[in-house]
């Protein structure tokens, strides 16, 4: 064997071990919660170190469907994020492409701006926020959410595509104008193709910021019929006694959703579609 | 019509509607925080507050609380260096590693690494709030089975941060490895394949082609996390249980939150939120000077 072969499978390995590591420390916490979703009793605490406990049972899942809202929880959150999710997407990947190729007035006070409003500590933003949506009457209403929690993804979301443009070379573009593609065109049939891993990481980032937040959705949404997930997991706490089993069922299926769209978009995410596109 | 009108007017659409979203759900409650800083609103005058000047300031930066404001202020600091550290190392590391083209099962490994984002935060800490129990906690149990004394993870000042910012890093590696993963997918291969030639080292090709090229993208996810862990309520809120033990493991965010929804001081919740936020600002100025973020790369 060569030297460089050997150096080769050592690297290999190396990295497999790490990543096996890694893996470990990613999933103990969560097989934690899956744990306390199938003890029998409503325990979080055990000396056990086992992940399946004697006598496991999968009582509390069938009880978040028969006893609880949880459907109805289910429903609303996933109307509420697929929709922020794709308000994201649309307005960061118009709005990065404008600040990422274009010079105008105000230009970086308005990128400024969008990371400022980053820098205001959120729960005091609670109280005005709360009286201006009672003002416009979105008070107990989704499009009052969707507004919300737009706001709130945006700014990482145009910084984020603004750099991810950033980084495909404008030559690309020049060549589209010469054959002939208007500035629509160049944008939506050359470059956004391109840019495919950066709007994955921003659908990403606002269906994760809408679907687990919880101290603007309790605000909002009062109306036991327009709870979403995260309010609701939360009303297993406020009686005398934390229902964990049914907390830890119900943790368990509101990560579901989240891996399944990580499944899905993580192809695009490595999708290399740069290779080629760029000669020397 | 000309081109540079058309080409303003092509500007004009693709950037309004976020930075209209943007100023009425930010601006309006902005101005609104600014005016409750310099009131007296308090559980006593909740409705009939007046303007009252800087007294809450001053309060802020003189007035002995317990804990006190430059403690946390330097907790602060410490809190947000240490995650955003494991964070970022953590995260382009792994992702280095599992862009690898040797690697297989990478969509495996991508799904299991990502879990500790795609759990709500909420359930996160209340689960590692658990195993940093000090009799019944898995942390005491695994480092008894490998020899290690139990540590009193929960009851005391540094232990309890130490267990916050754990929880912390764990919570947060994915994101930076995401967006890591992401960026290294812009860089040509080319341009490693051109390095080959030239007999350049693996180091050599991070230093020189990878690191460079990735910056653009990391530097507005590195800015951005500073500034949200800085800001970062929930982890240390929960972990902590609301700064136990007394009152010691606070941040200043969570600080502000107990003394404007736990002691009804908004007047000096409002001030004190002001502070965070020019703190903030000043950092992000000093360091986007320093990045040159706002530039383009080509």
């Amino acid at each position: 064997m060569t030297k460089s072969h050997t150096k080769k499978l050592i690297r290999v390995t190396f990295s497999y071990v790490v990543l096996i590591i890694f893996c470990i420390i990613s999933i103990y916490p969560v097989s934690q919660v899956l744990t306390v979703s199938l003890r029998p009793a409503d325990r979080l605490l055990s000396t056990s170190l086992e992940i399946i406990p004697d006598n496991a049972t999968i009582a509390n899942y069938i009880n978040l469907f028969v006893k609880t809202d949880f459907l109805l929880w289910m429903w609303n959150s996933l109307l509420i994020t697929s929709s922020v999710t794709l308000t994201g997407v649309i307005l960061a990947a118009t709005a990065g492409y404008g600040f990422s190729r274009y010079k105008f007035v105000g230009k970086k006070a308005a990128m400024q701006s969008m990371l400022v409003t980053q820098m205001f500590p959120a729960t005091m933003l609670l109280l005005p926020m709360y009286i201006m949506l009672v003002n416009l009457g979105l008070i107990n209403s989704y499009l009052g959410i969707m507004i919300m929690y737009s706001a709130t993804a945006l700014p990482f979301c145009v910084w984020q595509m603004k750099g991810f443009y950033d980084t495909i070379p404008s030559s690309l573009e020049e060549a589209g104008r010469i054959d002939g593609c208007s500035q629509f065109q160049t944008f939506y049939l050359i470059v956004l193709p391109l840019a495919a891993p950066a709007l994955v990481i921003t659908a990403l980032f606002s269906f994760m910021s809408s679907w687990t937040e919880y101290v603007v959705a309790a605000q909002i949404l009062q109306d036991t019929a327009m709870w979403t997930l995260p309010i609701g997991l939360k009303s297993f706490e406020s009686n005398m006694s934390t229902e964990w089993g049914l907390y830890g069922a119900a943790s368990m299926l509101v990560t579901v959703p989240v891996v399944v769209l990580f499944l899905v978009l993580s192809k695009y995410l490595v999708s290399g579609l740069t290779l080629g596109s760029v000669k020397g | 019509m000309n081109q540079s009108l058309r080409q303003k007017i092509f500007i004009f659409f693709l950037v309004t509607p976020a930075l209209i979203i943007l100023l009425g759900v930010v601006v309006y409650p902005f101005v609104y925080n600014v005016i409750i800083s310099l009131s007296n609103m308090n559980l006593r005058h909740i409705k009939d507050w007046e303007i009252v000047g800087f007294r809450n300031y001053a309060k802020v930066f003189t007035e002995p609380s317990q804990p006190d404001f430059y403690v946390i202020f330097i907790k602060t600091v410490i809190w947000t260096i240490v995650n955003l550290f494991f964070h970022v190392v953590i995260g382009v590391f792994l992702a280095l590693v599992l862009n690898q083209k040797e690697i297989r099962g990478k969509g495996i490994f991508r799904t299991i690494l990502v879990l500790p984002w795609a759990v709500p935060q909420l359930i996160v800490a209340l689960t590692w709030r658990g195993m940093f129990n000090y009799e019944y906690g898995s942390i005491n149990q695994i480092l008894g089975k490998v020899g290690l004394p139990a540590v009193e993870w929960l009851r005391s000042p540094t232990e309890a941060f130490a267990a916050a910012i754990i929880t912390n890093v764990w919570l947060g590696f994915p994101f930076m490895m995401v967006i890591a993963l992401g960026a290294l997918q812009s860089i040509p291969h080319d341009l490693y394949e051109a390095a080959d030639i030239d007999g350049a080292s693996w180091y050599h090709k991070l230093r020189t082609i990878t690191l460079p090229l990735i910056k653009p993208v990391m530097v507005p996810a590195i800015t951005l996390g500073t500034i949200w862990t800085f800001n970062n309520l929930n982890i240390i809120w929960l972990v902590s249980n609301a700064g136990e033990p007394s009152d010691s493991t606070h941040i200043l965010v969570s600080f502000v939150y107990k003394a404007a929804f736990n002691f009804y001081r908004y007047g000096y919740g409002a001030a004190l939120s002001m502070i965070i936020f020019f703190i903030l600002l000043i950092f992000s100025v000093v360091f986007m000077r320093k990045t040159k973020v706002t530039e383009a790369v080509y």
